[in-house]
């Protein structure tokens, strides 16, 4: 067994403190990615739990133990970094064998855990070569070999994929999966890719200004945000951010953005939001693929509004939109045959079964 | 065709043939240099072969410098079966390798601590292993000779007018400079090696012997023969402690034994000095390839 805890952890540099405080429990065999902008504290997080960096204060427990004091090689953990950290004077086979050598674990023993971590990275043919000899992402392969031959109880990655180009990272993504499919460590990754942070997690850590902001499934952070930091950060394009005010009127809620556009509240959000009536500093969020165009059949909680659109961006599959409203741009995805045009008026729908309601002050999602 | 394509298919192969010409000339004149500083470089030892070669008499008859007349090997031969020059020889081979080698025990250690392992100190500690080495020899060596001579009144133990005393005040001269450059080849080998070897389970001998010292063999090979070269060509420290005729070393013994009087035995100082000036030049030879990697190694970050 070998879960992950972390117990109040915080880690300050001098007096600039970098995590603040953070509680997380990551399970057996889990693949949970810490993810955030540079400087929320992830890395740091990940390489204390790794043993490379002296906490501040809390605990970190791997299997139960508290692990403060305990040096890197005595926690049993292995770790992928960024820039691969090959021993570049040593073939493939030498670097991924270098620390059962150090056990100094039995020498068939040894060449049988590096042909099988060869054969699940299909890096078979390289044990021989030198680190120069390889390609980014064959490196890539041979420092998760190097991990997987050590059989630890957690795998530890710092973005690996941030030194491979755009097609290569896409494809070590789908690898690195492979490899949790068929290894089944529990792994910590951190990476400020929100894309790779969704494709990989079973559970998304969302960092923030050295705290968690929210943990959860990627399809948790993805519908339901709890800060408004998680729900620009989570979704590509980001999730648009009105000021917004609910009104009553004979018993019904609106959510008013402008003068011209208000939507009713859907039914099952009424209860919820009629104590924010009259309340101020409210912001209302909708992804961009909540506003679409018009169509024949509209979904219950579907509402036209129209708008003159500033900019039209045809990707092919769809087309974003982008349009104003009260002097904040917002961002549509459209049917690329709807007829979107650059400076003409048309007609959307916002889906308001998929709004966010957001306290600005606090960050909130209410 | 149009005018403008016209004129863009003339102007391309004019453009080519004017960078090769303008590279041709850059050719010609690197060669030009270059031949220029062979010859500047290579008239010493050319001089130093040709004057070895001729007896004391053509020497004295001031004949054509750069030709020998009746070419003998009589000046190496002596030099050979002299036991002085042996032993000039032998005691500065012995002591350059040994200055060698206890150099790279001490500098390699140091700079690995403090290039490698952040501790309270550890740049300050840096700066003055470097500010020690721009203390000049002709400054230190009346304060040695003192400390020396305080040795042996205090231990008994004579320092000076021994060959191998210089082994221990060698090292005054390498280790600080050898020191310093591994710092930088240290420092510029990325952290996550170390951080990846600490959690592979290695300890910090073993993250030195097994990683850092194979990495930075460009480095520890450049810092060796600086080493070698300064304790194999230092004068000042054995002409001022050392005295009889069997504890001096090649550069010294050869300008005390080989110059009586006023009386200049060119014939054999020459070819002394050549072949005191072989062994730095066969050890650059071999390992000139990983000296120039060494030198530029540490300039950029990698």
């Amino acid at each position: 067994m070998a879960q992950v805890m972390l117990r109040k952890l915080v880690k300050n540099y001098d007096e600039t403190p970098a995590v603040r405080g953070i509680d997380l429990d990551i399970a057996d065999k889990e693949f949970v990615v810490l993810v955030g902008p540079s400087g929320c504290g992830k890395s740091t997080t990940l390489r204390m739990i790794a043993g490379l960096e002296d906490i501040t204060g809390g605990d970190v427990l791997i299997g139960g133990e508290v692990v403060n004091d305990v040096p890197p090689k005595d926690r049993d953990i292995a770790m992928v970094f960024q820039n691969y950290a090959l021993y570049p004077h040593m073939s493939v086979y030498e670097n991924m064998s270098f620390g059962l050598r150090l056990k100094k674990v039995a020498k068939d023993e040894i060449a049988r855990r590096v042909q099988n971590a060869a054969q699940i990275l299909d890096i078979s043919e390289l044990l021989e070569r030198k680190p120069k000899q390889l390609s980014g992402g064959q490196r890539q392969r041979v420092a998760m070999g190097r991990a997987i031959v050590r059989d630890p109880k957690v795998f530890l990655f710092d973005e690996p994929l941030s030194n491979l180009d755009a097609k290569l990272r896409v494809q070590m993504r789908t690898e690195i999966k492979k490899v949790h499919q068929k290894v089944r460590t529990t792994t910590v990754y951190v990476t400020h890719d929100q894309i790779e942070a969704m494709t990989l997690a079973d559970r998304v850590v969302v960092m923030n200004g050295g705290n968690i902001e929210q943990v959860g499934t990627p399809n948790d952070l993805y519908h339901t945000p709890a800060t408004k930091f998680v729900a620009g950060f989570i979704g590509s394009p980001a999730m648009n951010f009105v000021p917004c005010a609910i009104e009553e009127a004979a018993g019904a809620l609106r959510v008013r953005l402008s003068k011209d556009i208000a939507f009713p509240v859907p039914q099952d959000r009424t209860q919820r939001y009629r104590a924010l009536v009259g309340k101020s500093d409210l912001l209302f969020g909708l992804r961009p693929e909540h506003i679409t165009e018009q169509r024949p059949h509209m979904e219950p909680n579907q509402h036209p509004f129209e708008v003159e659109l500033e900019v039209t961006e045809p990707m092919g599959m769809e087309t974003m939109v982008y349009f104003l409203v009260e002097g904040t741009e917002l961002c549509g995805r459209v049917n690329p045959d709807a007829g979107a045009q650059d400076g003409k008026r048309m007609k959307l729908v916002a889906d308001l079964g998929k709004m966010h309601l957001i306290d600005n002050a606090s960050g909130r999602v209410l | 065709m149009s005018a403008t394509a016209q004129a863009i298919g003339s102007a391309a192969p004019a453009q080519r043939a004017s960078l090769k010409r303008s590279r041709r000339w850059a050719l010609w004149w690197s060669y030009v240099f270059l031949v220029m500083f062979a010859i500047f470089f290579l008239m010493p030892p050319v001089y130093m072969l040709i004057m070895g070669l001729k007896t004391s008499h053509e020497i004295a008859a001031m004949t054509n410098p750069w030709w020998v007349f009746h070419p003998t090997l009589e000046n190496f031969k002596a030099l050979l079966t002299s036991k002085t020059y042996l032993t000039f020889f032998r005691n500065s081979a012995v002591i350059s390798l040994a200055v060698v080698a206890i150099t790279m025990l001490i500098a390699v250690p140091a700079a690995f601590s403090l290039g490698r392992m952040k501790f309270w100190g550890s740049t300050t500690l840096a700066a003055g292993v470097f500010l020690t080495y721009l203390i000049p020899d002709s400054l230190l060596f009346i304060p040695l000779f003192k400390i020396m001579a305080w040795v042996h009144e205090t231990t008994g133990v004579a320092l000076l007018n021994h060959w191998w005393a210089l082994i221990i005040i060698y090292p005054t001269l390498t280790v600080p400079f050898c020191t310093w450059i591994m710092i930088g080849y240290f420092q510029s080998i990325p952290k996550e090696l170390d951080e990846a070897a600490l959690i592979d389970g290695a300890g910090y001998i073993q993250m030195l012997t097994k990683i850092f010292l194979p990495v930075a063999l460009p480095g520890i090979i450049a810092a060796t023969i600086f080493a070698f070269t300064v304790s194999w060509s230092e004068f000042l420290y054995p002409m001022a402690f050392t005295v009889s005729t069997d504890q001096l070393v090649l550069p010294v013994g050869i300008v005390t034994t080989l110059i009586k009087g006023d009386v200049y035995n060119w014939g054999q100082i020459m070819a002394a000095c050549l072949m005191g000036a072989a062994p730095p030049l066969i050890i650059y030879a071999f390992l000139m390839d990983y000296y120039i990697a060494g030198l530029t190694a540490g300039a950029t970050k990698g």
